[in-house]
């Protein structure tokens, strides 16, 4: 409990952290509201198979970067200027040191990431109401998408966390990052389409966002099901950064 | 009191510490000296856990560090004085180790205080000089009020008034009964210093001894004169003569 508050002390004192969490917000709701604002000025075809709570937390899929940067930066800034090495003289076994910083992470970017993606949602929907496309809160699965849009976006600050502790450096850590929840979709994105959707869904950015998705979609999981499956990912990748942290030297 | 025992750190094919015995005791300053690349800093790591020795031991008053409930209030270290989040202030910084270590945050403003960080306590450390910085460094050191202190090269970067200031808390500090164990490339100061001094060249140890002792010892009419004499065969990187 004591790390916690310490770590809560170090990333409440930086100037980074609000910032990255600010543009994790404006980016959840401006890219949303102008999605939904490009879609109603272009109905689609069948409005039977239009998503609308997807796309209007399609902001979620911009936003991912701030906050799995945040997620990166409050591990990988203690190693670029050595102060990982105090913090460890403080707390000598480690783990309680990266649990802490999980805790933080997860509860600030939860705490900003809900109300972003409820304006999100809203906002978008008011933009849809004209052209009849809006759907309603309490329509079924709804909150669940909206929730769950903002449970996606803790789990990328964790899975940036854990990359950051495993890679150690910034550069390394954000490139990794990137390459789990968009480089990976590209590679096999050059399958043939029958084979892309039976592989793609179990890839780690698919599989989390498959709990946004309200219509069911043949590319996508089950919604709880992916999502358990990004989370799996990134705990393990957590304890694999933990047992590394603990066994090399500072 | 630190205590090592046939301590060794190798690092691939090179040995950075090579069977070090050697025990640190309280009530005087012990100076930790050696050439550039002699393994002073390597040992402090190893005794502080950071890194894992190859063989030996190391403990600090009995115990290794890192089986010590609370470390900070049993040892305090100074190992890189920029090791700071430039973005954060002396006092954040200060507040996050304390609250790691379950010390309340009066003792932050008390080590603010003693080491006359006062006035800038809430700026960001990015904009410290190197003099400021070290002494947030030492104000780290002090937080938990320890009786063990571990301080590299405390006088980096200070002012003659910052060495004039250091030198005397480190003796009031090992005048407490506290164990100081201080590395320094300054042999003029740690003769105004330390008590009893601790010499590696290459790892191995080289002196164990007072101060004293070991310049009538070498038969030499300083420390400078002694340490020259002494780490002769054990200098990694040598100028040209004149």
């Amino acid at each position: 409990m004591s790390v916690v508050r310490a770590e809560f002390t170090k990333f409440r004192s930086t100037a980074s952290t609000g910032w990255t969490l600010l543009s994790a917000l404006v980016l959840v709701a401006g890219v949303g509201i102008l999605y939904a604002m490009v879609r109603a000025s272009r109905p689609p075809a069948d409005p039977s198979a239009f998503d609308a709570t997807a796309a209007s937390l399609s902001g979620v899929q911009v936003a991912q970067i701030a906050v799995g940067v945040l997620g990166v930066l409050a591990v990988t800034g203690e190693y670029a200027t050595g102060l990982i090495r105090t913090t460890f003289t403080a707390v000598p076994r480690r783990t309680p040191v990266l649990l802490g910083k999980a805790v933080v992470v997860a509860a600030g970017t939860f705490a900003v990431s809900l109300p972003a993606v409820v304006v999100a949602f809203l906002a978008g929907q008011s933009v849809l109401a004209p052209e009849g496309l809006n759907v309603s809160l309490t329509a079924p699965g709804v909150l669940r998408a909206v929730v769950g849009a903002a449970l996606y976006l803790t789990v990328v600050a964790l899975l940036g966390l854990a990359l950051g502790a495993l890679l150690r450096s910034t550069a390394g850590a954000v490139a990794a990052l990137f390459g789990a929840l968009f480089a990976l979709q590209m590679t096999v994105g050059f399958l043939p389409d029958d084979v892309y959707r039976d592989v793609a869904k179990y890839l780690p950015a698919p599989a989390g966002q498959a709990v946004v998705i309200v219509r069911p979609d043949p590319y996508y999981l089950s919604p709880w099901a992916g999502f358990a499956l990004f989370a799996l990912y990134t705990v393990v990748l957590l304890a694999l950064a933990a047992w590394r942290v603990r066994r090399r030297d500072v | 009191m630190i205590e090592a025992k046939g301590l060794t750190k190798r690092f691939g094919g090179t040995v950075a510490v090579d069977d070090l015995t050697v025990t640190v005791r309280p009530g005087v300053v012990t100076g930790f000296l050696g050439p550039n690349g002699a393994g002073k800093s390597t040992t402090m790591r190893l005794i502080l856990g950071l890194d894992a020795p190859t063989a030996g031991t190391v403990t600090v008053d009995g115990r290794r560090y890192a089986e010590h409930d609370r470390p900070l209030t049993r040892v305090g270290a100074l190992l890189e004085a920029r090791a700071v989040h430039p973005g954060r202030s002396a006092y954040h910084h200060l507040l996050a180790l304390a609250q790691s270590n379950r010390i309340p945050r009066s003792r932050v403003l008390d080590v603010i205080d003693a080491v006359g960080l006062a006035d800038v306590a809430r700026r960001r450390a990015g904009t410290f000089s190197l003099g400021m910085e070290q002494r947030l460094g030492i104000a780290v050191a002090l937080l938990g009020d320890p009786g063990t202190l571990i301080l590299d090269e405390p006088l980096n970067g200070l002012d003659t008034e910052g060495i004039r200031w250091v030198r005397g808390l480190l003796r009031d500090l090992a005048a407490d009964g506290r164990t100081v164990f201080v590395s320094s490339h300054l042999m003029s100061e740690m003769a105004l210093t330390a008590d009893h001094v601790v010499v590696i060249g290459r790892g191995r140890l080289l002196a164990d001894a007072s101060l004293d002792q070991l310049v009538a010892d070498s038969g030499r009419s300083s420390l400078e004169e002694a340490f020259v004499h002494l780490t002769a065969d054990a200098v990694e990187y040598r100028g040209g003569r004149r």
